[in-house]
């Protein structure tokens, strides 16, 4: 074998090439099993365009006489879900945080235990807590305020424990050594750590809350979802845009101030 | 006056760390250290000195032996008495170890975490003579103006000398310093010394200091021990510490 032919190079060994092919047939195989499994029927394919030109035609122009006093009032409401929702999470997360945390918790029993309340509260939709919660509370914003914070309380919990979990160990061992009580150790070497973490979640999942709560009265939550499902019932395809232009114009603000807060926090 | 007592001051008996069961870190330490005074612990890198300073507040949970400071086997307590024990030992540390999103101030005042309950802790309803100590001592280590400045606005020998500062709000028996100088330039390390120094000789306190410079441990200390392989290799005042030693210590001799 002559040296040139020793020098040559290829980016992946035989091993690689065959695993990445193997990965990129299983994607396409899955794309087409997926596509076969949805049952598309090709005459409504077909005139999909014709019906959604339809829709925005009925949409417009948006009766913007209805906003006040219907949708204004579910807006108002639907704010109250989120933020009572997000505060009512935090209370949650926060015990749960602690015991997920392993430098907080040194017990791996309940870091396990916790984390499972963590992932079994993300794994289930804010919409199906929502039902769940009409259920308990009858239909009503308590309801949507209680799904909130349940769906919340998974994410919150995850981000502040990671948050818990990345905190320089020496301030925890200063204090422990100056013979602190546990809970001294955690609040004044702990969460001034976590705190700039912690305000970021909260804004964060706030500007998340105003738009999951804007669906939660499709199933009698609360909010300005009952007001939206009571016109797309009624065909009141005018009122409709009123409410999707009113919840479009909602989540913009609250995404500007709460990117203007976080940048400020950091 | 009590300084002749066998049970005054530090003593370790048999002290044992294993971190993997089968490999001691510390084989078998016999310590009695008096209580006055600057005693320094000097070996290389990963022989034991930090693990041995912190078996004797118990940050690291010695394997076998025991450690009694003024009487009391602190080896012996569990919750609320270590706890309580823990008090009467203040620790300085290499990276100072300071909550950087506080005030100076109340890093100091975290040295009084251990006598002020969690309620006056969360309200910061710290007693007054508590803040008081705080500004003597502030001014003891040179920063009186520094006061609600935050800690991490402060230059590294700043930051030790809270450390320092921070410790002895704690009115401790014993101030153990963990490789204080070594995050220091050379002028700055000898500073923070002579400050450390100063302020123990004229408290009472006793110092064991961990310390890779042996000029320095030979220019501060009264009593050097010296560790090799987990063991103490060396015990004596700074003058009868020779070469032979420290290759004994460290090993090799080109360095010498």
């Amino acid at each position: 074998m002559s040296p040139a032919l020793a020098r040559e190079w290829r980016r992946f060994t035989p091993a690689q090439r065959l695993g990445r092919w193997g990965v990129w047939l299983a994607m396409v195989a899955a794309c087409a099993w997926a596509a076969r499994s949805i049952d598309i029927i090709p005459e409504f394919l077909a005139d999909a365009p014709e019906q959604m030109m339809d829709l925005l035609v009925r949409m417009w122009p948006p009766n913007l006489a209805h906003y006040y006093p219907t949708v204004h009032g579910a807006l108002v409401e639907t704010l109250h879900i989120a933020t009572l929702g997000t505060i009512l999470s935090f209370g949650l997360a926060l015990p749960v945080a602690l015991l997920a945390a392993r430098n907080v918790c040194r017990n791996r029993a309940l870091n396990t235990l916790a984390q499972l309340v963590l992932v079994a509260s993300r794994s289930v939709n804010s919409l199906v807590w929502a039902l769940i919660f009409v259920a308990v509370f009858g239909p009503g914003p308590a309801a949507g305020t209680f799904a909130i914070a349940f769906r919340s309380v998974g994410f919150v919990g995850k981000l502040l424990a990671e948050a818990m979990e990345e905190a320089a160990p020496g301030p925890l061992e200063a204090l422990r050594a100056t013979g602190a009580p546990w809970a001294s150790v955690m609040l004044k070497a702990l969460w001034p750590q976590v705190q700039p973490a912690f305000w970021g979640v909260a804004l964060f999942r706030w500007d998340i809350n105003v738009r999951e709560s804007a669906v939660l009265g499709l199933v009698g939550a609360g909010g300005i979802g009952v007001v939206l499902d009571d016109a797309i019932n009624f065909f009141h395809w005018d009122r409709v845009a009123t409410v999707l232009l009113a919840v479009l114009a909602v989540v913009v603000v609250a995404e500007v101030v709460v990117t203007r807060i976080r940048a400020r926090l950091l | 006056m009590n300084q002749g007592l066998s049970n005054q001051g530090l003593s370790i008996r048999g002290l044992v760390k294993e971190y993997v069961p089968g490999q001691p870190v510390l084989r078998g330490i016999n310590l009695e250290i008096a209580a006055q005074g600057i005693t320094a612990v000097i070996g290389p890198s990963g022989t034991g000195k930090s693990t041995l300073i912190r078996c004797i507040n118990r940050l690291v949970e010695p394997t076998a032996g025991q450690v009694s400071l003024n009487g009391q086997e602190i080896t012996a307590l569990r919750g609320t008495a270590l706890r309580l024990a823990r008090r009467r030992i203040g620790m300085v540390f290499q990276e100072y170890n300071l909550v950087e999103r506080l005030s100076v101030m109340e890093n100091l005042l975290c040295g009084r975490l251990g006598y002020v309950p969690v309620w006056r802790a969360w309200l910061r309803r710290y007693p007054a003579s508590d803040i008081a100590r705080a500004f003597d001592l502030l001014e003891a280590v040179g920063l009186p103006d520094h006061a609600m400045r935050r800690a991490d606005a402060l230059s590294g020998g700043q930051r030790q000398r809270v450390g320092i500062a921070r410790a002895l709000m704690q009115a401790p028996e014993l101030l153990l310093a963990d490789e204080p100088t070594s995050s220091l330039d050379p002028k700055t390390a000898v500073e923070v010394l002579e400050l450390l120094a100063r302020l123990t000789g004229a408290a009472g306190v006793p110092v064991i200091i961990n310390i890779h410079n042996v000029d320095l441990a030979k220019r501060f200390a009264q009593r050097i021990i010296g560790m090799a392989g987990g063991a103490v290799v060396f015990d004596g005042p700074p003058e009868a510490l020779e070469a032979s030693h420290l290759r004994q210590i460290y090993g090799g001799e080109d360095w010498l």
